[in-house]
């Protein structure tokens, strides 16, 4: 138990009468990266959702850094030490790359409540530091978020989550709205996190990226986990076999 | 601000092709509105605008249209500090004219003399409570209160009913005027204390601006809540996404904002040594028209406190040229509405072409 990151059990989600998550039974360790896959409606986001605690389960247990928890909104989970990456970004465009990375946990001089005084220059050193570390290229800092690229953007927001001292990141369809050369970016940095340990969970419908990045896949279907596969011990299209329902994967589970 | 020339990862990009801030615009605007003033002047009346022209007066400028120009601005531009907050945050505050109004009369009343020429001052609302002579501590505090109050109404509704700021601060503009005109039963309220006069007396009220202006262009820049102001005002989800507490900021804002229309009523009512309920009819609107003029974007995130003050002095200059040119108010007003519809438009215009050059 003590190199498990995250576990859910039966963890359940019902709107009304729609069952869109059910029984979902996860497991992340330490310095892992895990895909989730699955069609449009299958339950991923989902998933997401009451993990990070934008919406509230209905029936199951999460388990986080080896404590039972139960997040009454995002900001108590990403206190805990979640970070996400929303397929929306959470950028505010006006603001400059420094201020966005510490955006509601600013570096302060002299605490006077809500007029504290910024420490400017300790966000800018610690900002220059964190889009090392994660490898993201940014020209000029003191622009602002409006002017840059989609790419650009998708950089800050995950070298935001890499900035704090994160037990677990998330990415929600990281590259969905990029090109091919930012979405080579977004995920040279996600291989660095790898090389660093961080454990991930991303959210993909791309079956190349997922076999490039990933140590695991995990598939939903119909709002259940139907496979949980290794990445050596299985390909692409066994994967689309198990996202499609051609294959339902219950015995795998079982072995598994 | 430090500039590296280098960027991160390896990156450059030519520091020199900065965008020049929005401010320098808006005072590039205010140069050329003085320079047309000064050339229309010269040709057409052979007089100079800004310059000295009088025999028996020294100095270079015309110091008396200056301070003119300032002095006219400062009181609503008091008020536009606080509005230039609040359209930063994404908000709008229609009630501030009236909070002006209402303000005005409820703090003159503690500021009466007892005796006007050794008879017993027939407007004192609170003589027969002895409430006359109040050290001038009381009247400002009281106008604080009402300025907090009435801003504070209007944060909590806006915060927590959601209902949309014009609203909300539209039902504040109605109500405040109302309690202007209650106050006294429609009666001017007159005759302060020597304490209290001195506050608007002479160049005071544009000190009171500056400094002002001074210390919010540093909360808005230095501070964690005008980091939240923009946060907020650029895109509300990522800011709450980031666990800043939207609810608290806006209620902190639209306090702030009616403080500040408080303080513009205690100076304008000390300036004219009376208090009328129709005070400062209309002064919300020149003061959101200060901030457009200035930079501050209506869709909220843009603009700086020094954006609006050139703002207001842009203000200032075109209603002191009509009057150089010897032109009627009727054109002020009308040129006034055309000026602030242009603001926006340019600043759209700014916006798209900003856009697509990106």
């Amino acid at each position: 138990m003590s190199d498990i990151v995250l576990k859910t059990e039966n963890l359940t989600k019902h709107y009304g009468g729609v069952h869109a998550l059910q029984e979902a039974n996860f497991e992340l360790r330490k310095g892992e990266h895990v895909a989730i896959m699955g069609d449009n409606g299958a339950g991923k986001s989902t998933f997401v959702r009451q993990i990070t605690g934008v919406e509230q389960r209905t029936d199951g247990k999460i388990w986080f850094d080896g404590k039972e928890v139960n997040f009454a909104g995002p900001i108590e989970a990403r206190e805990a030490g979640i970070e996400t990456v929303f397929q929306n970004l959470a950028l505010a465009d006006d603001l400059d790359v420094p201020s966005n990375l510490f955006l509601g946990r600013e570096k302060v001089l002299f605490n006077l409540g809500p007029f504290s005084i910024l420490d400017r220059k300790a966000m800018r050193k610690a900002t220059e530091a964190a889009l090392v570390r994660t490898a993201v290229k940014i020209p000029n800092l003191s622009s602002t978020i409006r002017h840059m690229s989609g790419g650009q953007r998708q950089c800050v927001a995950i070298a935001r989550t890499a900035t704090f001292a994160s037990k677990l990141i998330i990415m929600d369809e990281p590259t969905a709205a990029l090109g091919v050369q930012e979405t080579a970016q977004v995920e040279n940095i996600i291989r660095t996190l790898k090389e660093n340990g961080e454990p991930l969970i991303l959210v993909s419908h791309n079956m190349r990226q997922v076999f490039d990045l990933v140590d695991r896949i995990v598939v939903f279907r119909r709002g259940r986990i139907v496979a949980n596969l290794r990445k050596q011990d299985t390909d692409g299209n066994d994967i689309v076999a198990y996202i499609t329902g051609a294959k339902t994967g219950q015995a795998e589970l079982q072995a598994a | 601000m430090s500039q590296t020339s280098h960027g991160i990862g390896g990156l450059s990009y030519d520091a020199k092709k900065r965008p020049w801030p929005a401010e320098f615009n808006v005072f590039l605007a205010l140069v050329i509105l003085v320079v047309a003033f000064e050339l229309i002047g010269r040709v057409f009346l052979g007089d100079s605008f800004l310059f000295n022209t009088r025999e028996n007066v020294s100095g270079l400028f015309n110091e008396q249209r200056l301070q003119i120009i300032i002095l006219q601005v400062s009181i609503v531009g008091i008020i536009a500090i606080g509005v230039t907050q609040v359209i930063i945050c994404g908000g709008i505050d229609l009630s501030s004219g009236s909070i002006v109004g209402a303000t005005a009369m409820i703090a003159m009343s503690f500021a009466q003399v007892a005796t006007v020429n050794g008879n017993p001052n027939p407007k004192a609302m609170f003589i027969d409570y002895g409430w006359t002579d109040l050290p001038v501590i009381v009247p400002v505090l009281v106008a604080i209160g009402c300025g907090l109050i009435a801003g504070l109404i209007n944060g909590l509704l806006i915060a927590y009913t959601r209902i949309p700021p014009f609203i909300a601060t539209l039902g504040m503009m109605v109500t405040a005027r109302g309690i202007a005109k209650w106050w006294s039963k429609g009666q001017p309220i007159s005759f302060p204390t020597d304490s209290f006069a001195a506050i608007g007396k002479g160049l005071m009220p544009v000190v009171i601006f500056i400094s002002l202006a001074l210390l919010f262009q540093l909360i808005l820049s230095y501070t964690k809540y005008g980091k939240h102001c923009y946060a907020i005002g650029s895109n509300e989800d990522a800011a709450r996404m980031s666990g800043i507490k939207i609810a608290n900021h806006k209620v902190l804002v639209y306090a702030i904002a009616g403080i500040l229309a408080s303080l513009a009523a205690v100076v304008l009512c000390s300036k004219n040594l009376t208090a009328q309920a129709g005070m400062g009819v209309m002064y919300e609107l020149d003061a959101i028209a200060m901030a457009v003029i200035g930079g501050v974007s209506l869709s909220g995130g843009r603009g700086s406190i020094i954006g609006t003050v050139i703002g207001s002095l842009i203000f200032g200059v075109i209603i002191s040229g009509f009057t150089f040119l010897r032109l009627d108010a009727y054109y002020q007003e009308m040129v006034k509405g055309v000026i602030i519809v242009g603001a926006v438009v340019l600043d759209q215009w700014r916006q798209r072409r900003r856009a697509i050059g990106a």
